[in-house]
């Protein structure tokens, strides 16, 4: 760290800014998660929603602004996704991204949190702790009587388990999650979120999403994102009431 | 993923793979050396130093289905590295004729000798030693697949990108030992051998034995890439190779694992190379020729990639097709018969032999698997195996 930076938040970002070929997908975004909150981000197509989400990752590299985590100890914009996700950062992708041929079981024991370095996983043997760790994300996720299928197999919205459980795995302290219930049934989209509160527990969420039933399900803060940058902040009632929102965003 | 050694590490598959092998090692020599040649049980020598080869284009087959197979590394360019450990090889082999060259030189290959050279060039030194050939046999291969890969991965240059600089690699290989200043021989290569460890190279003993070498190194080789493919580090691989971006978000070291892998495979190669020269007699330029390698992943996708026993059968047999067809009226048109399978194994049989057999059983014991799951609403033909990671 090059300068002291005093804030309490979990993830801290202030003027970030990024453009691709003069299109600024980001405008000076800023915005704080404390730790332990759940957050909801919603938005236009084009927003910026999942640009900000690769910042955060280390997919894309801001051109200006800081990304800090952890109470500004670590600045994010200088190390790479496997760093990153080493500090504790999970991502859900938009479109669900599980290991096709491998089981559910095999998804869940890669993303354990355990030593990553190729000599490790060489000589790797199960052991009972993460036997027991691997059952009890498959009873959160409600995968447990499919541990033994092909990920492949799945359905959609039983991918998108999945991969939630695969973050779930790597215990991370900020979950990142893209869209989870794009594509899923009404009682599929109840059912994520729940397993997103149970989820918020123990860590720090932030969930990117269309769906306005399931954030006003979720019942959190919402952003509200618009080319680039913060449009409104608040309740999810304070945010629809919001004229620009409803302008540019939910409709009239 | 739960740990039983020996039962993880060959299945039933490799078991008969294995028992194949050894059979074939004990056969072969039995039938060449004790049975009389008026027997029609007999196998010539000829025949004997053709499996040979065959065993070594196996070996070849397996380290490229280590990295295609199973982590989506498609190397267009593996023929260098079989050439390169062909080329060590073929260094020792120079340096064991001794005075018994045309020019006798005792230190000097014929054909330094006949390029006017007054002395041997440091990077020769040392091949007289079996030992330091066997070790540069692994040792250059490997290093090259070290550099190459170290820049290629971290940069990360995959898919057709990756193969056309393999492509590229094997090219520039190929017109540098063309060249005679480079000193190893230009255009014609290394030949004219004579001994191997104090062994008349052309004996039907010594035949026979590198056969036996050759069937042991396949088993070897086999072995390795099962450990690799069954441990963690291979459910790995299998992840890079289906989602590279999820398992680098999970926190792997995506080209730390290439890498390893990759350099692994390129020793494999070298050794194949190293058994190969002294069956043929001869190491020259064109194995290093961009076709070759090319091939050499045919045989695989014939085989069936990602399933080695796949990738050894697949050496085999289109090798034994091109031995069969160069050999008559045919052979102008092997080229386009090779072509022409690869298409229809693209189109028709895209797991390849082993892939397609190997599948149907999966799907049978699942679909019953299911079936027993779900009860009597189960439906019995449901594909349960995804098909996206072998039709890629």
């Amino acid at each position: 760290m090059t300068e002291p930076h005093t804030t309490s938040a979990l993830l801290y970002l202030d003027g970030i800014t990024v453009s691709f070929d003069g299109f600024k997908a980001l405008n000076e975004l800023s915005f704080v998660i404390e730790p332990g909150e759940m957050r909801a981000i919603i938005g236009p197509n084009g927003a910026g929603k999942t640009t900000m989400m690769d910042v955060v990752t280390g997919k894309t590299r801001p051109d200006a602004g800081d990304v800090f985590f952890e109470e500004g100890a670590y600045d994010l914009s200088k190390l790479d996704e496997t760093q990153i996700a080493e500090l504790g950062i999970g991502r859900k992708f938009q479109k669900p991204t599980v290991f096709e041929m491998h089981t559910v079981e095999d998804n869940l024991q890669l993303a354990l949190k355990n030593d990553r370095r190729v000599r490790s996983t060489l000589l790797w043997q199960s052991s009972g702790d993460q036997e027991k760790r691997v059952d009890e994300i498959l009873a959160t996720i409600r995968l447990s009587n499919l541990r033994s299928r092909v990920a492949g197999s799945l359905s959609h919205g039983q991918k998108q388990w999945l991969e939630i459980g695969m973050l779930l795995a790597q215990e991370p302290k900020l979950l990142l999650v893209d869209e989870p219930v794009a594509g899923m049934t009404d009682t599929e989209t109840m059912q994520t979120a729940e397993l997103l509160k149970e989820i918020n527990r123990d860590r720090t969420v932030v969930v990117v999403e269309h769906d306005m039933a399931f954030v006003r399900e979720l019942g959190v803060k919402v952003t509200c994102l618009h080319e680039g940058s913060v449009l409104a902040e608040g309740t999810i009632d304070q945010v629809s009431e919001n004229e620009r929102v409803v302008e540019v965003y939910l409709g009239r | 993923m739960r740990a039983f050694p020996l039962t993880r590490l060959i299945d039933r598959a490799g078991v008969v793979f294995l028992v194949l092998l050894g059979a074939f090692a004990i056969a072969i020599p039995v039938l060449n050396l004790l049975v009389p040649a008026s027997s029609s049980f007999h196998v010539t020598t000829y025949l004997v130093t053709l499996f040979g080869k065959y065993l070594c284009y196996a070996l070849l087959a397996l380290s490229i289905d280590l990295i295609w197979g199973f982590a989506g590394i498609l190397s267009l360019g593996h023929g260098a590295f079989f050439a390169l450990g062909g080329y060590a090889m073929g260094m020792y082999l120079m340096r064991q004729i001794g005075t018994r060259g045309v020019y006798g030189d005792p230190i000097l290959p014929d054909f330094m000798v006949f390029l006017n050279w007054k002395a041997l060039p440091v990077y020769w030194y040392g091949f007289q030693h079996f030992a330091y050939a066997a070790l540069m046999v692994l040792l250059v291969p490997g290093l090259l697949a070290f550099v190459f890969g170290w820049f290629a991965f971290r940069s990360r240059v995959t898919g057709v990108y990756l193969s056309i600089i393999t492509q590229a690699m094997t090219y520039a290989l190929l017109l540098g030992f063309f060249r005679n200043d480079f000193g190893f021989g230009g255009n014609n290569g290394l030949t004219d051998f004579k001994d191997i460890l104090g062994f008349n190279v052309r004996a039907e003993t010594t035949r026979n034995a590198l056969l036996v070498m050759s069937c042991l190194a396949v088993a070897i080789g086999f072995i390795i890439c099962r450990a690799i493919v069954t441990s963690k580090f291979g459910k790995v691989l299998v992840a890079v190779r289906d989602a590279e971006a999820r398992t680098r978000f999970l926190g792997y070291r995506v080209e730390n694992y290439k890498l390893f892998v990759f350099v692994l495979s390129a020793c494999m190669a070298g050794v194949a190379g190293a058994l190969y020269v002294p069956q043929v007699g001869i190491i020259n330029p064109s194995e290093f020729s961009p076709g070759n390698s090319i091939e050499a992943v045919i045989w695989v996708a014939v085989g069936g990639r990602g399933t080695l026993t796949g990738a050894v059968l697949g050496a085999i047999l289109v090798n034994y097709a091109k031995t069969y067809f160069t050999s008559g009226f045919l052979a102008p048109y092997w080229l386009f018969m090779l072509g022409g399978l690869f298409v229809a194994v693209t189109l028709l049989l895209p797991r390849g032999i082993v892939g397609t057999l190997k599948w149907g059983m999966a799907n049978r014991a699942a679909a019953k698997a299911v079936a027993a799951e779900e009860g009597a609403d189960a439906d019995p033909k449901a594909e349960v195996v995804p098909q996206t990671a072998a039709a890629e």
